[in-house]
């Protein structure tokens, strides 16, 4: 790749106390990219999630968006610039229907752009809420209390929410955790393809290695906080140190 | 599923003209003593209104009585002091004087939640109180008397005078839990809906929820302010009980057993609670604390949706 990268970081480093939850974390993401991420459980990947996306600032390193540094910067503020998460416990607005946590993402996203003229739910925001959903194939659940709705459906929630707007880099944490292992693959296809659509970067943590192969070009191997391997995803899985710790030591999250 | 649809649909415009209808034409039937009543309980059901506000927003506000003194005193200082009595100036600036107090205590008040939010709240509005029972100038403890108002130049005559205030207190509820039954069922709505539920979520969103709280407070306080102002016209009198913790303890209560079905449902709330007041001090002048305890401690037993979970109950079976 010749272009400049669109998110980089250089020497992260992050300690809760004696842990060392990440150390020299240096990463370069292009911009359409899919990449994984893998390592057992605590080898920090939430924890380079949380840095880049502020709601964690980092010990040491720095972090940089479309060559803007963005260390330091609140969730909010990276949210607006155009990174975007979900999470590895699906973070939503349980008493609400699944279209009114749609309507709320549509909303927030048009604060952002400033183009929020009032609240008034019209039928055009009605529309683009739908449309949220319906990327993600949960039409059917519009008018369920999302509280109600199964781990996995959740989770894609979360993310269609995290996707509203198609931002430049969209971070998975762990998206097919809670769903039974013969669900991952067709609910992964369901998340993927809708995000691939669109121009971003996404990058997905995972610990299923079939996953990753399928849907990951390139792969980054953390370990005890620090990156063991970072390339394309065969290589990645065929180097012997990742396959002594990461692999052989993935326990199921 | 419609019954998960229920909750932000208030689409129930006639059910406000309908309650409206109804208490013009009761204004006819019931009995002086019952009307004031009611009138009184429209002005204060506005304040429980503002409290259910915050409430769907996560907040409880344990001084919401500080907007409605300040509309009270709004309206008494201008027409008492000021020689102002048109009902319309008058309320307006009770609205204005309570939105401006909203928007100032919102800067300090919005970055906090739960606990912390619902003392420092109870604390400025104790101050307001301390401050009041201080004003020789404004009566103290026993506050002043505000003469009638006038309409556009219409001074009405005596006997007509409560009936005139009264229509207008009506209206202007009923109006204004329209208004926020409306804001409560847009986007603004959810948001606050949001801000209770995943604030976090909120800020990955890139929505900012101390923005959204913001507005929470200082619409909470505009409504409140013109329940003060009505008050202060229906009764002709404000004193610094207005802003006393009872009081706004009382909106508290109410604006817990009134659920979060309607907006109705709190100004209903708010006239039964004065009714029970009225009666407990009758049969027992000593015990009504304990009398209104015990209500609300079966309020939050038996219905922890809120009064208005016995109707939606009804309409889902
Ligand atoms: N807020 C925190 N306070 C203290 N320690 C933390 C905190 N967050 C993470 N850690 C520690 O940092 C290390 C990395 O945690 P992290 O959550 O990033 O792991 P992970 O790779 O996401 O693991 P998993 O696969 O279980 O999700 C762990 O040892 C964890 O206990
Ligand atoms: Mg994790």
């Amino acid at each position: 790749m010749t272009q400049t990268p669109i998110l980089t970081t250089e020497g992260l480093e992050k300690r809760f106390g004696g842990v060392v939850a990440a150390r020299d974390i240096s990463v370069a993401l292009h911009a359409g990219e899919t990449v994984a991420v893998i390592g057992s459980n605590g080898a920090g990947k939430t924890t380079f999630v949380n840095m880049v996306t502020g709601y964690l600032k980092p010990s040491a390193g720095k972090i940089s968006f479309r060559g803007r540094d963005i260390t330091g910067m609140s969730p909010r503020d990276t949210a607006r610039a155009g990174i975007r998460r979900s999470f590895q416990i699906s973070q939503i607005f349980p008493e609400l229907t699944a279209l009114e946590n749609a309507m709320i993402a549509e909303i927030a996203a048009l604060e952002t752009k400033g183009s929020l003229s009032s609240h008034a739910i019209t039928d055009a925001r009605m529309h683009a809420a739908r449309g949220v959903l319906a990327r993600f194939g949960l039409e059917k659940f519009a008018d369920t209390r999302v509280a109600t709705l199964p781990q996995g459906v959740k989770k894609q929630l979360d993310i269609a929410m995290a996707a509203v707007d198609d931002p430049a880099v969209i971070l998975l944490d762990e998206p097919t955790s809670g769903v039974s292992v013969d669900e991952k693959i067709s609910m992964m296809e369901s998340v993927i393809t809708p995000l691939m659509n669109g121009e971003g970067t996404v990058l997905f943590i995972e610990h299923d290695m079939d996953i990753v192969s399928r849907f990951a070009s390139r792969t980054i191997a953390f370990y005890e906080g620090t990156i063991l391997a970072d390339g394309p995803t065969e290589e990645v899985l065929r180097n012997d140190e990742v396959r002594k710790y990461v692999i052989g030591g993935t326990a199921h999250a | 599923m419609t019954q998960t649809m229920m909750k932000t649909d208030f689409r129930r415009e006639p059910v406000y003209i309908a309650v409206l209808a109804l208490l013009l034409i009761a204004g006819f039937f019931l009995p002086s003593w019952l009307r004031f009543l009611l009138q009184t309980a429209l002005a204060g059901g506005l304040v429980a209104l503002g409290v259910a506000i915050q409430m769907r927003a996560g907040l409880v506000n344990f001084g919401q009585g500080l907007y409605y003194c300040l509309g009270g005193y709004a309206v008494g200082l201008l027409s008492a002091k000021l020689g102002i009595t048109d009902v319309f100036v008058l309320l307006a600036s009770a609205v204005v004087v309570a939105l401006l107090a909203g928007a100032l205590l919102g800067l300090l008040l919005a970055r906090y939640r739960e606990i912390f939010y619902a003392m420092l709240s109870l604390a400025v509005s104790m101050i307001l109180y301390g401050v009041l029972v201080k004003a020789a100038a404004l009566g103290s403890t026993d506050g002043f008397n505000v003469p009638p108002v006038t309409y556009l130049g219409w001074l009405p005559e005596r006997e007509i005078r409560a009936d005139v205030v009264y229509t207008l207190a009506a209206v202007l509820v009923v109006v204004s839990c329209l208004v926020v039954a409306r804001y409560l069922r847009s986007g603004a709505g959810m948001l606050c809906e949001a801000v209770a539920e995943n604030e976090i979520r909120l800020e990955y969103l890139g929505a900012s929820p101390k923005r959204i709280v913001f507005f929470v407070i200082v619409t909470a306080a505009g409504i409140s302010g013109l329940g003060g102002g009505l008050l202060a016209i229906s009764t002709g009198h404000v004193d610094p009980l207005m802003t006393n913790w009872t009081t706004s303890g009382g909106f508290v209560f109410v604006a817990l057993l009134a659920g979060r079905g309607s907006t109705i449902a709190p100004v209903i709330g708010f006239f039964l609670l004065e009714l029970v007041q009225t009666y407990a001090l009758d049969i027992a002048p000593n015990a009504w604390q304990m009398i209104l305890g015990a209500v609300m401690l079966a309020a939050i037993l038996l219905l922890p949706g809120g009064l208005w979970s016995l109707i939606d109950r009804r309409g889902k079976a």
